[in-house]
């Protein structure tokens, strides 16, 4: 079989973080969203500890693909000392870059190793792999979001 | 005739043709089979020459639909070997018919303190409607367990079978393990305790011949497009006497005898369990598949099963890290293999294969509970049908190794 395929979608960069993922275990006494995919049953857990608005401590676990746990793995790469409103801002970047939307330049280098994942968007089946450790980062940030507001005066 | 087991493939246009640039080589039957030409012309000849509602019309056309469609019906039951044609109906899939009994039969006489008895390798489809019925009735979920190659304990079906039991659920084959069960031991074990049993045949009816008689089942549940039929027509076999002790599930046209402002009657079965108008096409469809099987015959289609089965479970147990789940014996073996690559998960293998053209299934099957039995999250899934080939399973087994090596390194 061809190969060359292979790597289109399993760049060396995607198989470096799914082989050694970053930020990768549990954060004592952080909250944290659980999700998983349905079509495997794999679950992808993300923390986001967040102090004056801002990603101080970020992490995932649980086990999946080599798609989901690289995807998980540069997010939090990515995520990681940005302000809620950048991260939810590079959140929808991403999710735009799986879908197959264009991003601009700049878009694109803010989401540094996380732009690689952008092969994704033609293997239309793999989309869900790729967002389920973004749509968790996503929800533990509207958690926190409706907490913080709360108890700021 | 004189065909081939091999001159069959050239009757199904979907594997004359590519995937990523590779010659289709189709390992997901277990999913859905592929449809031969007979079916897909049976299917476009209704819709050309005889399309009209059907039971209701008293002209010719509605006459030749009807026709037609409960023709199906007696080729159905001939089948099945059902003892009479009025004890099949037809559904929408397996679903729909193990759902069917599940509120008709079970909402009728599950009760309290009652026990369900399923297996630990039935498809959610088969475990999801009981827990559900069991949660309502407050009645108990039994699970009869396997053995460490993934058969049957019949020993624990012995012990699980009880006075207790009022319903025994299970599949007759396997969509994960391929393993068959014992239906007939099962069914008189029901019966000694005065159980009726319910069978997922889903994974069974295009594999092997299907007598509900001589296995003296209760209820019997098929798809028919696991059998070369299209989607969206299934089938459910009851015992007449139990059917003739049923409340329908579904009300409406064609259902009924006559309907007052207060008060309706119902039609006689089957029809008092077909409201609305029926899936016609699907039903043709499905009769031209059911002949089609049988053109092939059973013979020639088991032999093929059985020699391919065992070539992929040999060259499997063969590579280093590769687990199969299931008995390795092709003989305890329905043709569908579940395995996975140490280090590697399902979906990545499943993309692998694919970029080659080979497409496999790769999840939880729809039996997360087995899983947990197995201890793992996911399998990948070969499932094969006779149209398949040799030279398929080895194009399977050279792909997975470059598969492998790549992800391994």
């Amino acid at each position: 079989m061809s190969l060359l395929k292979l790597n289109e979608l399993y760049k060396t960069v995607i198989l470096d973080h799914a082989q050694h993922p970053h930020h990768h275990g549990q954060l004592a006494e952080v909250p944290g969203v659980t999700l998983n995919n349905p079509s495997c049953g794999d679950v992808i857990q993300v923390q986001i500890e967040v102090q004056h608005q801002q990603i101080n401590r970020i992490a995932f676990s649980g086990t999946g693909c080599t798609i989901s746990q690289a995807s998980a793995s540069v997010m939090t790469d990515v995520l990681s000392q940005q302000t809620m409103t950048q991260a939810q801002q590079l959140i929808h970047d991403f999710s735009q870059l799986i879908m197959g939307k264009s991003l601009t330049t700049a878009a694109k280098h803010q989401l540094g190793d996380a732009a690689v994942l952008g092969t994704v968007a033609e293997f239309p089946t793999r989309i869900r792999c790729a967002m389920l450790a973004w749509h968790a980062a996503e929800q533990c940030l509207a958690e926190i979001g409706g907490t913080d507001n709360g108890s700021k005066s | 005739m004189g065909k081939m087991i091999k001159d069959y493939r050239a009757d199904f246009p979907i594997l004359q043709t590519t995937i990523n640039g590779e010659p289709l080589t189709y390992l997901d039957s277990a999913a859905t089979s592929q449809k031969p030409q007979a079916v897909i012309d049976a299917i476009t000849a209704y819709y050309t020459t005889s399309n009209a509602n059907v039971h209701r019309g008293v002209y010719t056309l509605a006459a030749q639909a009807t026709d037609q469609y409960e023709a199906v019906r007696d080729q159905v039951a001939t089948f099945i070997h059902a003892p009479q044609r009025e004890s099949v109906f037809f559904t929408r899939s397996t679903t729909e018919s193990l759902n069917w009994v599940a509120q008709t039969y079970g909402e009728q006489f599950i009760e309290a303190g009652d026990e369900i008895v399923l297996t630990a390798m039935e498809h959610h489809s088969n475990l999801v409607p009981w827990q559900q019925l069991a949660q309502r009735k407050h009645a108990k979920l039994r699970y009869i367990q396997l053995l460490p190659d993934g058969q049957l304990d019949m020993a624990d079906a012995n012990q699980k079978i009880t006075a207790k039991t009022k319903l025994v659920a299970v599949a007759q084959t396997s969509n994960v393990l391929g393993v068959t069960n014992p239906i007939k031991q099962l069914a008189a074990l029901a019966h000694q305790h005065r159980a009726v049993i319910m069978v997922d045949g889903a994974q069974a009816v295009a594999h092997q011949s299907v007598d509900v008689q001589a296995m003296d089942v209760d209820f019997y549940a098929f798809s028919g497009h696991k059998m070369l039929g299209p989607t969206g027509v299934g089938v459910l076999y009851g015992k007449l006497a139990l059917l003739e002790q049923l409340t329908p599930a579904q009300f409406g046209g064609e259902m009924i005898d006559n309907v007052d402002w207060q008060t309706t009657t119902f039609a006689a079965i089957p029809q008092r369990f077909e409201a609305g108008t029926p899936n016609i096409s699907g039903v043709i469809g499905l009769g031209a598949a059911i002949t089609y099987l049988q053109q092939v015959g059973w013979s020639a289609i088991q032999t093929q099963e059985k020699t391919l089965t065992m070539q992929l479970l040999t060259g499997l147990a063969a590579m280093d890290g590769v687990t199969v789940y299931g008995p390795l014996d092709a003989n305890f073996h329905g043709p569908v293999v579940a395995f996975n690559v140490a280090g590697v998960h399902p979906h990545d293998v499943a993309t692998g294969l694919d970029m080659d053209g080979i497409e496999v299934r790769a999840g939880h099957h729809c039996a997360q509970p087995l899983m947990q039995v197995l201890n793992v999250e996911s399998t990948v899934r070969a499932s094969l049908m006779f149209y398949n080939t040799s030279a398929e399973i080895d194009r399977l087994l050279t792909t997975l190794a470059a598969v492998k090596e790549f992800f391994q390194g």
